[in-house]
């Protein structure tokens, strides 16, 4: 177990989540007789999740603010309508479709926006509002119709990487792809030993960054396999593509920048960010507005996948991503959580699902399961912290950068009075480690 | 009967996993008696009433609890409630939209069939309030009375529960004096009711003034009792038992050296923030030069914080008239980012609501209002942020293991420290402390002084807000006394003593 540890960084319960889902794949795999780990299922996984972890990303730093966002789906199925009849109707390529798509994305974002932030009516009424009046809005502009894309537009969410130079029986561009990742594991990792050595703060032995480059490398190069040999026509898609590079972004935003660190500021305590600088409004404005414009894509990649939009795309979607959120270590408090954790979450809840329908699990069966996933993975950091050790989620936050914390939960729990809480949470430093 | 003993406590042992947070600790509190507890922050007082109150359950902790006699093992809150130990903690227990009544019979409801008997609680309401001197109507919401009626209901509901020993931790920290006052004086009457009061708290005048015996705590130990009559114990003597040596003088040396006037506020008038006639500043008009420490004198809602909130940025209020005047130019603060670049620090008398994230670790909070300065392109430098507040840890001598622990972890003095580097990070020209030593006990109060004083050795202005008069009376060049938003005086150091202060901040304006 401590070599474990050390691989992954220092704490049994970081690395609980990751293990989850590897278990979950591995469960899967053995019990549908190999049907999980084939190159149709992994497409089929992703084309089919991406749009929800897409709204994840958005709804975990909605979350880290303080708010909520309950308007997401029906945001999604609002632009899908309107980008679809503009592209049937106008004749407009499908390009400016996704474009015409994001600016009404933003456009109801800054709706949302200021009355969330410089009204000052809590989120959860304003995108509850939302939530109606744009799924009304939906089913008006289409006459509750449903609207068929042109081809270009289909790439979008059903589309993959093209094939190009030689062929070698694989797709060149996924192939690219995993060995450019595995290059950068590799870099991170020479670089992180490089900067510790520099501090001379203590180096691992060597062989552990070892066996963490080598497990991650087979992992990405099992996956990029696995989309390089697809049938004929099929590589790594599209909506994964977007998926990685936003997740990129904006584990980029929320980690490195100044505005990550607000958002963060604002979620753990607005009056203290307000009173060193921080324009808490703005704050809050942005992350309402971003969250919009994700749901717009998300309205579109699903609107490509599914060839047409409907008047019933996106219902519920907004309980799955922020579902996501929270098993990925947010708090509904505000001021904690991750991006990453939150794909991971979703990610959990995808694999569940496409489990389940393997098996051919009905409908029923899978939802039960998924709330209780849902019910049981907060439950468990819940009890871990209140037994004083620490939160296995926020762990896991903090391990993938959630930079500003990790140690409150989504409930109240005891804590020791200010006098006492130099010696009180001497326990919690010493209990896990 | 005045003097057997009604609680004991014999060789509390407590320990969590790593650490012993008490460690052989005996106390004897006599029937009828105000039994002071004194010890640094994390000393272990607050553990120790939480063993005493049932928090921490018998078993959890090693030693024994003898009650009138006999023997006690609480398992619970309710089960010490029971025998008569009522516990009243430093934030009140009180919900801010229930009424005193309800609040009062909050969990223990005179009820027939589950149907509350109004006219029992509305009755006994007003016989509690009769005794803790409380005028209200009971059925008024917490929230519409101040803080010091609020405690006074807190002590009607331990009343209400025929208590026997009150335990009250830091029960004037947020009180004005004469809140405080009445707060004692009542402590005093329940005395002569026969009942013993246990009390925690720094205040040591207030100690040396009410308490008949002193247990004092340092590091999870019992030091010594200390019986106030018969031992002649005076505030020197409490502060040797605390920090184990005795404070030659509360407050560093200092030799100011005074420069030019370069900040000033004229006029400056401001709205209360939602009563719209109110005003919370009146024409105040103050100046600050360089190297000095500038102490603001007030009661508590008096309007300092108020003033120096509206001038931070306008944080506060709404803005009627006025000017800031910086070396010499009129400027124009509208927000608070305008005023951390014009060269204005602001450092919150609530660190915890409006002074730290608490979520956040040491080194994103001292970083957390100049992250300009540590971001290259786009990205935040870690760093350099590692760096830098690992530099303020060292210079301001925090205690801590390291500055990747979470500020919530560390004590009130280590937090305000914290708070202090986060805002010298900013290199103001000006720094606005609002009670920089509250809840920090004597030890680290002493080295805030240190670096205030440095602050101002390095030229920069300094003002100091402060409900303690002997604090500002001690580290103040000169003192400015606030009386219901209005500048009422202005005092030099060596003119200055509390009576005048107080007979300024009580102004009576027409001596002012």
């Amino acid at each position: 177990m401590n070599s474990l540890k050390q691989i992954f960084g220092g704490n049994t319960r970081q690395f609980g989540m990751i293990f989850a889902l590897v278990a979950l794949v591995l469960f899967f795999q053995w019990r549908t007789g190999g049907k999980m780990l084939t190159s149709v299922n992994m497409m089929n996984l992703f084309n089919g999740n991406s749009y929800i972890l897409i709204l994840a990303i958005g709804m975990v730093l909605v979350i880290i603010a303080g708010h909520i966002d309950l308007s997401v789906g029906s945001v999604a199925a609002f632009v899908g309508i309107v980008v679809a009849i503009a592209m049937r109707d106008w004749g407009i390529p499908w390009y400016l479709g996704v474009v015409l798509g994001l600016a009404l994305g933003a456009l109801i974002g800054v709706w949302q926006g200021f009355w969330v932030a410089y009204v000052g009516i809590p989120a959860f009424i304003v995108t509850l509002a939302g939530m109606l009046i744009f799924r009304g809005a939906n089913q008006s502009v289409g006459n509750s119709l449903t609207v068929p894309v042109p081809e270009g537009f289909r790439e979008l969410g059903a589309g993959y990487l093209p094939e190009v130079g030689p062929n070698i029986g694989y797709n060149n561009l996924t192939l690219l792809m995993g060995f450019a990742l595995v290059a950068f594991v590799i870099y991170n990792e020479v670089r992180g030993r490089r900067k510790l050595e520099k501090i001379n703060a203590e180096v691992p032995p060597m062989w552990v960054p070892v066996t963490k480059v080598v497990l991650l490398s087979a992992v990405i190069l099992y996956a990029t396999y696995l989309f390089a040999t697809g049938r004929p026509g099929t590589s790594f898609p599209v909506p994964g593509l977007i998926l990685g590079v936003l997740v990129i972004i904006y584990a980029f935003i929320s980690n490195k920048t100044i505005a990550g660190r607000h958002v963060y500021a604002v979620g753990g305590n607005r009056h203290a960010a307000e009173l060193s600088g921080v324009q808490g409004k703005r704050v809050n404005f942005m992350v309402m507005m971003n969250m919009s414009i994700l749901a717009a894509l998300a309205g579109m990649i699903f609107v490509g996948r599914s060839t047409a939009s409907g008047p019933s795309d996106g219902v519920g979607w907004e309980l799955d991503a922020i579902a996501a959120v929270f098993i990925g270590g947010a708090a509904v408090t505000g001021g904690v959580g991750t991006v990453v954790g939150s794909i991971i979450g979703g990610l959990v809840m995808a694999v569940l699902n496409n489990g389940l329908q393997l098996l051919g699990a009905g409908a029923d069966d899978t939802q039960i399961i998924k709330g209780l996933v849902l019910l049981i993975a907060v439950a468990f950091d819940v009890y871990s912290k209140s037994q004083g050790k620490p939160s296995i989620i926020g762990l896991i936050t903090r391990r993938f950068g959630g930079g500003d914390g990790g140690k409150k939960v989504d409930t109240e729990v005891p804590t020791p009075s200010p006098t006492e809480q130099a010696v009180g949470t001497k326990q919690v430093i010493s209990h896990d480690v | 009967m005045k003097n057997h003993i009604i609680l004991e406590m014999r060789s509390i042992t407590k320990e969590f996993p790593g650490v012993k947070a008490l460690a052989d600790v005996s106390i004897e509190v006599r029937a009828g008696e105000i039994h002071a507890i004194c010890g640094e922050n994390g000393a272990g007082k607050s553990t120790l009433m939480k063993v005493l109150s049932g928090l921490y359950p018998y078993g959890d902790y090693s030693g024994d609890i003898i009650f009138q006699g006999e023997e006690v093992r609480f398992k619970d809150i309710r089960s010490s409630e029971a025998a008569g130990i009522v516990i009243i903690h430093q934030e009140l227990a009180l919900i801010p939209e229930l009424s005193i009544a309800e609040n009062i019979f909050l969990g223990n409801e005179p009820a027939r069939f589950g149907v509350i008997d109004w006219d029992h609680v509305n009755r006994t309401t007003l016989e509690l309030m009769a005794r803790v001197g409380l005028s209200e109507d009971p059925t008024t919401k917490i929230k519409d009375i101040g803080v010091g009626k609020q405690q006074l209901v807190e002590i009607a509901k331990a009343l209400s529960k025929s208590v026997k020993l009150l335990i009250l931790d830091e029960p004037t920290a947020a009180l004005n004096e004469s809140d405080s006052q009445h707060l004692l004086d009542l402590m005093a009457g329940l005395r002569s009711k026969g009942i013993s009061c246990i009390m925690i708290s720094h205040k040591l005048n207030e100690i040396e003034q009410i308490a008949d015996s002193i247990t004092i705590i340092r590091d999870g130990r019992s030091i010594e009792t200390l019986h106030v009559k018969e031992d002649g114990v005076d505030e020197d003597r409490i502060i040797r038992g605390m920090v184990g040596r005795s404070l030659e003088s509360r407050f560093p040396d200092h030799t100011p050296t005074i420069g030019e006037t370069f900040f000033e506020v004229r006029n400056w008038t401001v709205g209360h923030p939602t009563v719209p006639d109110r005003l919370v500043c009146k024409n105040s008009s103050f100046k600050v030069r360089r190297g000095e420490i500038v102490g603001f004198a007030g009661l508590m809602g008096a309007g300092r914080t108020e003033l120096a909130r509206s001038v931070f940025g306008r944080s506060y209020g709404t803005f009627k008239s006025g000017q800031i005047v910086m070396d010499g130019k009129e400027v124009t603060l509208r927000s608070v980012p305008q005023a951390i670049d014009a060269g204005l620090a602001y450092v919150t008398e609530d660190r915890k609501s409006l002074g730290l994230n608490l979520l956040d670790d040491i080194k994103t909070t001292t970083v957390s209002a100049n992250l300009q300065k540590i971001t290259r392109g786009l990205v935040v430098d870690r760093d350099e942020e590692f760096r830098i507040s690992e530099e303020y840890r060292k210079s301001l001598r925090t205690k801590t293991p390291s500055v990747n622990e979470g500020v919530a972890k560390l004590s009130g003095g280590n937090q305000q420290k914290v708070v202090l580097a986060k805002w010298m990070f900013t290199d103001p020209e000006l720094l606005i402390l609002d009670e920089p030593t509250r809840g920090i006990d004597v030890g680290a109060k002493y080295e805030i002084y240190g670096i205030i004083q440095k602050l101002a050795d390095q030229g920069k202005g300094v003002i100091v807000i402060s409900s303690e008069l002997p604090e500002l009376l001690g580290l103040s060049d000169r003192i400015y006394t606030i009386f219901e938003g209005a500048i009422t005086g202005e005092v030099e150091r060596e003119n200055a003593n509390q009576e005048s202060l107080m007979k300024l901040m009580t102004a009576s304006r027409k001596s002012a």
